[in-house]
């Protein structure tokens, strides 16, 4: 399953978008995110499976252009500590 | 020598007239549908204030969202042209420039010599800029010139989860209903108006000195929560012209700028 | 604001309903569901996966008294006892808040399963256009989630968002679909935002434009943020529209067109998919808890 978390306002589209497939839940991008913006939970989109998987947190679905800013300044290059950080490849973002 | 600096703001039109770089008076009107009109109106008043006829202007820079719409300027410059000019000519030492405004938040960055090395733009989200502080005074029943003095006698922070303005007005509605003081709200707005823009001005890179401009800077409430939120106090202009005239002064620093050989 | 207390131009019509082919006694597994969302809740309930009452409401200022309130509406004249429904799962944004709930379960997998039941198992793509927020889904055939975008940040694109340019244009909600069909398509309302797309429509009424017109205008920009919403994941066909904003012709018609396809016209009111989904889930949730023992 591909999660898109995130939003889509006037300013434009700001999603982080999570590959359950490739996701193996082992919460290495949850620790790498200085915003704790990742959190790992059982599968909330398939109740009758148990597996668990890596996903945005309520508290930042609605302003993950905010949360992330931290590891997105306008002028350095920029890296993304939770798409390094995973080894399958399950995370990227859209902006 | 006398020149004349126009920002069509979304919501106001400023005019500033310079001679010979001091402030003869400045003019602010509604930007009402026509913004020529509004543009015309509002450099009439400026020059009735004075008493100067139009003849005399050698030179008009317009900026602003409805810049185009002023056929009479001789030149444009964007905002952030203009805002770097303005702020440059109040302080010197200032290096990251916020200017919120009716529709647009930005965040300016000046190397020593007052030239831009980057900025950012929030725009086309009222969430970001002076219409959601505008929506919450009207959601809350206070004027929004009332809301800064209101907010400062706060005396606890209650979360807003909304990000939304539309979302936000339900969320205060209901606030109150739980009979949330009113003060409390007041901080909660400018709290959450403050935190997207400190954000956005962090992405872009927070150098001291720090001044804040537009029309939302006269908010002494969203200016706190500001300070709260970098740590130190910001540098507020109030001489020789008020937040929201910087861009019509910095346009009218350009224009007398462009006479002399630029 | 003085508009929306003295005549509510945003206030959709409630309902409920029995099927009078089916008896609960006659039944082997009674599971419910309730969405409670921002704006409204339904509550559904099921005889072996089969639509037994529901009850669609406006969502009250209190979350628990919405859902026993819909709950018991829905209920109501059946003459089965509340104590009888052996799993009811709370879904929406108020999931946590149904006291009678088993399990919460998030609305995106109960909108899917429940569009499944609705449309049949060639639904696809699901649209779920509700109060304060819009979602896209990708399912399979047996209505489990493949991929999923939600939009609950910005009203644009939302129920909330008609309501306030209903309100704004003083015409009720339930009408502003029809009017909104002019012979000549304007262009769409530039601004996403809608606090920006209210000063935008008032301007346009200025410039002499009729409330047709503007609404036209409007419904023609939701419908292409929602498709642009949608292209990220992709649009399969069946494609099928649920939620309030399903019962507005002005939007569907105008997605329908600019993704090329055509949604089925739903025999079920649109609304009910979450809680029809939440309580296929409770019978599921009963089955394996079944099986297990």
């Amino acid at each position: 399953m591909k999660a898109n978390y995130g939003y889509k306002d006037g300013s434009g589209e700001y999603y982080i978008t999570i590959d359950t497939e490739l996701c193996n839940g082992c919460t290495k991008c949850v620790e790498a995110c200085p915003e704790n913006v990742l959190e790992v939970v059982e599968n909330e989109m398939d109740p009758l499976a148990e597996d668990l998987v890596a996903r945005v947190s309520d508290e930042h679905r609605k302003k993950i252009k905010y949360s992330c800013a931290p590891c997105k300044p306008t002028t350095e290059p920029r890296t993304l500590p939770c798409v390094q950080s995973c080894e399958p490849g399950a995370i990227s973002h859209s902006w | 020598m006398t020149t004349i600096g126009i920002d069509l703001g979304a919501k106001n039109t400023k005019v500033v007239i310079l001679r010979d770089g001091e402030i003869l008076t400045t003019a602010s009107v509604l930007s009402g549908f026509d913004q020529k009109a509004s543009a015309d109106e509002a450099v009439n008043n400026a020059l009735r204030n004075v008493g100067i006829a139009r003849d005399e202007i050698k030179y008009i820079t317009a900026t602003g969202a409805g810049m185009d719409a002023i056929t009479f300027a001789n030149d444009t410059v964007t905002e952030i042209s203009a805002n770097a000019r303005g702020i440059t000519a109040v302080f010197p030492s200032v290096r990251t420039v916020i200017d919120v405004g009716a529709e647009e938040g930005r965040v300016i960055r000046l190397n020593e010599n007052g030239k831009v090395v980057d900025f950012g733009i929030n725009e086309k989200c009222a969430a970001g800029a002076g219409a959601f502080t505008e929506a919450m005074a009207r959601a809350l029943e206070v004027d929004l010139e009332k809301m800064g003095e209101m907010s400062l006698k706060s005396t606890k922070a209650v979360p807003m989860n909304a990000q939304c303005t539309i979302f936000a007005e339900s969320e205060v509605v209901s606030l109150i209903h739980q009979k949330t003081p009113k003060e409390d709200i007041i901080r909660a707005v400018h709290d959450a108006i403050a935190d997207r823009i400190t954000s956005m001005a962090r992405r872009v890179g927070i150098e001291k000195e720090v001044a804040l401009v537009g029309g939302v800077a006269n908010n002494i409430g969203f200016v706190d929560s500001m300070t709260r939120n970098l740590g130190y106090d910001l540098l507020v202009p109030k001489d020789p012209v008020v937040p929201e005239f910087i861009p019509a002064y910095g346009a009218a620093l350009l224009a007398q700028d462009e006479l002399n050989g630029g | 604001m003085a508009n929306s207390e003295s005549k509510e131009y945003w206030r959709w019509t409630e309902s409920r309903w029995t099927n009078p082919d089916l008896d609960w006694k006659d039944g082997d597994i009674i599971s419910a569901g309730v969405d409670v969302g921002s704006v409204s809740t339904q509550s559904v309930v099921m005889v072996d996966g089969e639509l037994f009452c529901y009850a669609n409401m406006r969502t009250g200022s209190d979350s628990p008294d919405s859902a026993n309130n819909s709950m018991n509406w829905a209920l109501d004249g059946t003459g089965l006892p509340l104590d009888k429904i052996e799993y009811a799962v709370g879904t929406g944004y108020g999931r946590v808040n149904v006291p009678f709930a088993k399990r919460a379960l998030t609305e995106i997998a109960c909108h899917a399963r429940g569009a499944n039941f609705m449309y049949g198992p060639s639904i696809r793509t699901v649209l779920d256009m509700g109060g304060q927020d819009c979602k896209a889904i990708r399912c399979d055939h047996r209505g489990k989630v493949t991929a999923f975008l939600m939009n609950d940040k910005c009203a644009a694109g939302t129920g909330r968002g008609m309501e306030v340019f209903a309100d704004l244009l003083q015409i009720h909600i339930n009408d502003v679909g029809r009017m909104s069909l002019v012979d000549v398509e304007p262009e769409p309302v530039s601004s996403t935002c809608v606090v920006f797309a209210k000063s935008e429509a008032v301007a346009l009424l200025r410039k002499g434009w009729s409330k047709e017109k503007v609404l036209a205008a409007y419904c023609g920009a939701m419908a292409h943020r929602v498709v642009t919403l949608l292209e990220r994941l992709g649009v399969e066909n069946d494609f099928a529209i649920t939620g309030g904003i399903a019962k507005n012709i002005g939007v569907v018609s105008r997605i329908e067109k600019e993704l090329k396809v055509t949604a089925p016209e739903p025999s079920i009111d649109p609304q009910l998919a979450g809680a029809i989904g939440g309580a296929l889930f409770g019978k599921a949730l009963v089955e394996k808890a079944r099986k297990k023992a």
